[in-house]
């Protein structure tokens, strides 16, 4: 089926093709009838043999042979016999290997043969070694390797050794740079003696891949490797990094808004008409087991055993990187004297992370007030459309009330106190691999050299703000926006993925310091009602963004225009559980699913993804990201049935009930989308009924 | 590079299965059921399956069933896991599951699970993730997935995933294209996808494209049509498809067609078959070609079929 050239047969192929075809057929027919009718003469064994030779894929005749096999073994009389029967088979799968190495039921029936115990090692290793010469990367023969050496208890070094020299011979055998992973990792699990120390191996490990990397850069093989010892010099235990109400901050509570005739700071200020507040905790990777038991939290107004922690993702996983809490506001309203709230997390074990490793224990505190509640300006309640025109935001100039702000900015991510997050180790290993890649860009312009350098930078910054979190120094940024955006040019087939990697790094530049922040955050007030509140908002619009990131630094935000970028996914907003008011419009969306993270947002209000392409796609590349019936996770809950009527159909519109209907919207906006219709916006007014604006269209 | 010769696909596979003398045709004798899956779902995806008699196919379908409720590849072969697959998602095509003893076959395919999680392709034993997608994908359309432990299968396929992101077909294994496609389908439709690292793989799998705009299966490898498939619905389920050139992977994949006699071929020139002209439009489905029906990426059949199955009528 591969690799045959195209061309029409001459007539004398055509009648040689017609002949091996009327043999063939015989003899596959023949062992059929054998097969049924349970035949297994000499003669019909014979017929198999041949058959097997030369269509080793015919995976019937394997397991004819199988039970030709057990029916000689029952009259065998001594092990000589057995073992003349056992060696038979072994010379027939060498021989259909002969014919097709890639052929998967001779190899299993090898397997088969060597559980019954018999063949040597020796002459195990010396058809593999054959195999693996006619074609180094034959992983059927690597497959039938590792079999091998598990079912004969060959030492991992030993293999170890194989896979050195497999390289030497030819760098570019990522067969073995993969094996050689495998088995390093075996080795540093086990602990084994000469391999308990991960700092030596990745070492010596940097300086066997640099040869290859040297030698050839354009071969891949090196540097797959080479990004694997890379993140075992990063891996470290799920910790916490940041939380809403951040470290050290002070929050004003109020069910309306207001102190004393005054509207409240917004971002350090919560409004609840529930009377009770969110606690988020980010994690830098997902975790399971966050609960009242590994999370404790001591404050004056809450006992704190019976808080419920809910994970921020997906499919109702257990795993997420964000988690979510609420606490009362305490009974007793006019208590404008500050209160502290200290949360420790995993102070006891049980968070983990996807692979099992214990989360590090650490602290993070914050004092919460509550204000008076203002009769004066009670609530109004806006029938007003909210607008995100221009006119409405103002630059912020830096205020004297702002020094709050500036620390709570500031503060955003969490030290662990009394120890090192980032080892010397590994920041000079690091710094030495930066060097050595400088190196080689020196002397060839090699694409995924650059690509490594880019990372090798980011993870950098990353370990640099580990050790100092708060003030900035992480260096390398500009440099890195250079690298990717040279990659774009010299690798365009694969634009896009750099774009990613671009706007993640330009997020995490933007959310590294205060001062930057700030530049973004603009103030908000609606030119037509001066009445209403002001409002803090982010802007992050046209910075040709096409992917979110760093959103562990922006828990507290509440207002966030992401319009005029290129999004194509909003992964990771799930965490901003403060968002009321969120601007997606004119980016690069492309089904309902896509938005699923906003699903988890029960603060928004306001959202506008008008100028989107929802509904221009027949692929939906989120479709199984989220949740539905088509990947099980979704349960009884989905009570469509409610909405049925009307005449809309739910193979239709699943993907917009998925995502609107826990959504406590007051305003929409989804036009320039060619998913819109009357029909469309009929059922978005029904599944959500606090929804007073849609497109500019009254509820009335 | 020019159009997609839909209807000279159609024909060519209407005429494969009308010659079935020739060699080539008889050394893949066995697995009939997956070539009848290819051709029909090919046929579907240009809006030709009606070119066939349905009650034909459906009843020697049928006839390869074994007593044991699964499936040979061709009438009188054993039962495999594979052959069980395409026969229910044939029966998928034609909304004719109802014909099965559901019960029966889901025992078949239930009973090959392991201990540990893993699945045999049949009595004889072979484990591979091949076989876990097989089983899970099959009891999905079936709608029991309830007979398996979901959460076992889930964790070998997990113990199958390799430090570059992707998945092999055992414990150890190097990551392959198609076994990947396995493990992130199986995945997905059990809503486990959390388990894969999405960037890591991503970049893995877009790395995959090479010069002339094809794909191939693993690093320094040739670019194969069949990778079209199995590369581009991987990055699909993952979102990470916009990682990778689609305009020169269409036209990689249009370049491999023979536009006199109809069918696509691994590499442009060489010889065609029905395994690569379905891998072909298919991937061209994925990509948004016009003129096709919207594949799934997880259960390889037209998303209509799909929706219809979990979403009812």
């Amino acid at each position: 089926m591969h690799g045959r050239p195209r061309k029409a047969p001459t007539q004398e192929e055509q009648e040689a093709s017609s002949l091996k075809a009327v043999k063939l057929r015989e003899l596959q027919s023949q062992l059929l009838n054998f097969h049924r009718n349970k035949i297994y003469t000499k003669e019909a064994v014979d017929i198999s043999t041949k058959l097997l030779e030369s269509n080793p894929e015919h995976y019937t005749g394997w397991n004819y042979r199988k039970l030709s096999v057990q029916n000689l073994l029952e009259s065998a009389l001594d092990s000589d016999s057995v073992q003349s029967i056992l060696d038979e088979e072994l010379r027939l799968v060498e021989n259909a290997l002969k014919q097709n190495f890639k052929s998967y039921g001779a190899w299993h029936h090898r397997k088969w043969i060597l559980s019954k115990g018999h063949s040597s090692t020796d002459k195990e290793l010396r058809l593999l070694g054959k195999f693996q010469k006619l074609d180094a990367r034959n992983f059927h023969a690597w497959n039938y390797r590792r079999f091998i050496t598990a079912l004969k208890e060959i030492p991992d070094e030993k293999e170890l050794q194989y896979t050195t020299d497999m390289i030497y011979d030819n760098f570019s055998n990522y067969s073995a740079w993969h094996n050689r992973s495998v088995l390093l990792s075996h080795l540093m699990e086990a602990r084994e003696e000469g391999y308990s120390g991960k700092e030596n191996v990745l070492g010596e490990e940097f300086e066997f891949v640099r040869s290859a990397l040297f030698t050839d850069p354009d071969d891949q093989s090196g540097w797959f490797y080479h990004l694997w010892l890379l993140y075992q010099t990063l891996k470290r235990e799920p910790l916490l990094i940041t939380s809403w109400p951040s470290i050290g901050s002070n929050i004003q509570l109020s069910v309306n808004g207001y102190l004393d005739g005054q509207s409240l700071l917004p971002v350090l200020h919560f409004k609840s008409k529930a009377r009770k507040y969110p606690i988020i905790l980010c994690f830098n990777e997902a975790v399971e087991g966050v609960n009242s038991s590994t999370v404790t939290v001591e404050c004056e107004y809450h006992a704190g055993d019976d808080l419920i922690w809910t994970p921020l993702s997906a499919n109702k996983l257990d795993f997420a990187q964000a988690w979510l809490t609420y606490l009362n506001f305490p009974d007793e309203v006019n208590s404008l004297k500050p209160y502290s709230v200290k949360i420790t997390v995993a102070h006891v074990p049980g968070i983990t992370s996807l692979s099992g490793a214990p989360c590090s224990t650490t602290h993070t505190s914050f004092t919460v007030c509550v204000s008076l509640h203002d009769l004066k300006h009670a609530e109004v309640q806006t029938m007003e459309r909210f607008s995100w025109k221009e006119e409405n935001f103002r630059a912020r100039a830096t205020q004297p009330q702002d020094a709050n702000l500036l620390h709570s900015l500031g503060n955003l991510k969490i030290t662990m106190e009394n120890k090192p997050i980032a080892s010397d180790w590994s920041m000079d290993t690091i710094s030495t691999e930066i060097a050595h890649c400088r190196e080689l860009l020196s002397a060839t312009n090699c694409k995924i050299g650059k690509l490594t350098l880019a990372r090798l930078l980011m993870a950098h910054n990353t370990l640099i703000s580990y050790s100092r979190p708060n003030d900035g120094a992480e260096i390398h940024y500009d440099e890195i926006l250079a690298l990717y955006r040279d990659l774009m040019k010299m690798d365009p087939k694969h634009l896009c993925y750099y774009e990613d990697e671009y706007s993640l790094a330009l997020l995490k530049q933007l959310t590294s310091n205060t001062e930057s922040l700030l530049k973004y955050s603009y103030e908000y007030q609606e030119s037509t009602s001066p009445s209403m509140k002001s409002n803090l908002c982010l802007r992050l619009s046209g910075l040709s963004l096409s992917r979110l990131g760093s959103m562990e630094c922006l828990l507290w935000v509440q207002m966030l225009d992401l319009s005029h970028n290129k999004l194509r996914s909003v992964e990771g907003l799930e965490a901003l559980q403060l968002l009321s008011y969120l601007n997606l419009s004119n980016n690069k969306i492309c089904s309902f699913t896509a938005l699923e993270p906003i699903r988890m947002l029960k603060a928004l209000q306001v959202l506008d993804v008008s100028y989107n392409e929802i509904g221009a796609h027949s692929v939906d590349t989120s479709r199984y990201l989220c949740s539905s019936p088509m990947n099980h996770a979704v349960g009884n809950d989905w009570n469509f049935e409610e909405f049925a009527n009307g005449g809309i159909k739910l193979n239709d519109h699943w993907d917009a009930f998925l995502v609107f209907k826990d959504l406590n919207l007051i305003q929409l906006e989804i036009l320039g989308n060619p998913v819109v219709n009357d029909q469309l916006k009929a059922f978005l007014f029904k599944i959500m009924p606090a929804l007073k604006w849609l497109d500019g269209d009254n509820c009335n | 590079m020019g159009e997609l010769q839909s209807e000279k696909h159609v024909r060519y596979i209407l005429s494969v299965e009308k010659k079935k003398d020739g060699f080539e045709s008889v050394v893949i004798d066995h697995l009939r059921l997956n070539g009848a899956y290819w051709g029909l779902t090919t046929l579907d995806i240009l809006g030709k399956l009606d070119a066939v008699d349905k009650d034909e196919v459906v009843s020697w379908i049928m006839e390869c069933q074994d007593e044991s409720g699964g499936f040979g590849g061709n009438i009188g072969h054993d039962p495999h896991v594979l052959f069980t697959l395409s026969a229910i998602q044939i029966l998928a095509l034609f909304d004719k599951i109802d014909v099965l003893d559901i019960e029966k076959v889901s025992n078949y395919i239930a009973n090959l699970q392991n201990e540990d999680g893993s699945f045999a392709g049949d009595m004889w034993g072979e484990i591979d993730t091949r076989f876990s997608y097989v089983a899970i994908c099959s009891l999905a359309l079936l709608h029991r997935l309830d007979k398996i432990n979901v959460d076992k299968a889930v964790k070998y396929i997990v113990s199958c995933k390799n430090l570059d992101g992707g998945f092999g077909c055992t414990p150890g294994a190097e990551s392959h294209a198609g076994q990947i496609f396995c493990c992130v389908g199986a995945l997905a439709i059990t809503g486990s996808l959390h388990y894969v690292d999405k960037d890591l793989l991503g970049w893995w799998l877009c790395e995959r494209q090479v010069k002339s705009g094809g794909l191939n299966g693993r690093p320094e490898k040739l670019p194969d049509v069949c990778y079209s498939w199995w590369v581009l619905s991987s990055l699909i389920i993952i979102d990470r498809v916009h990682w990778i050139d689609k305009g020169k992977l269409v036209n990689f994949i249009l370049d491999c067609q023979d536009k006199e006699n109809g069918g696509i071929s691994d590499r442009p020139d060489d010889a065609v078959d029905v395994f690569h002209t379905y891998f072909g439009i298919a991937g061209l489905s994925l990509l948004e070609y016009q003129g096709l029906k919207a594949i799934d990426p997880a259960y390889a059949l037209p998303v209509e079929v799909v929706n219809k199955i979990f979403l009812g009528k």
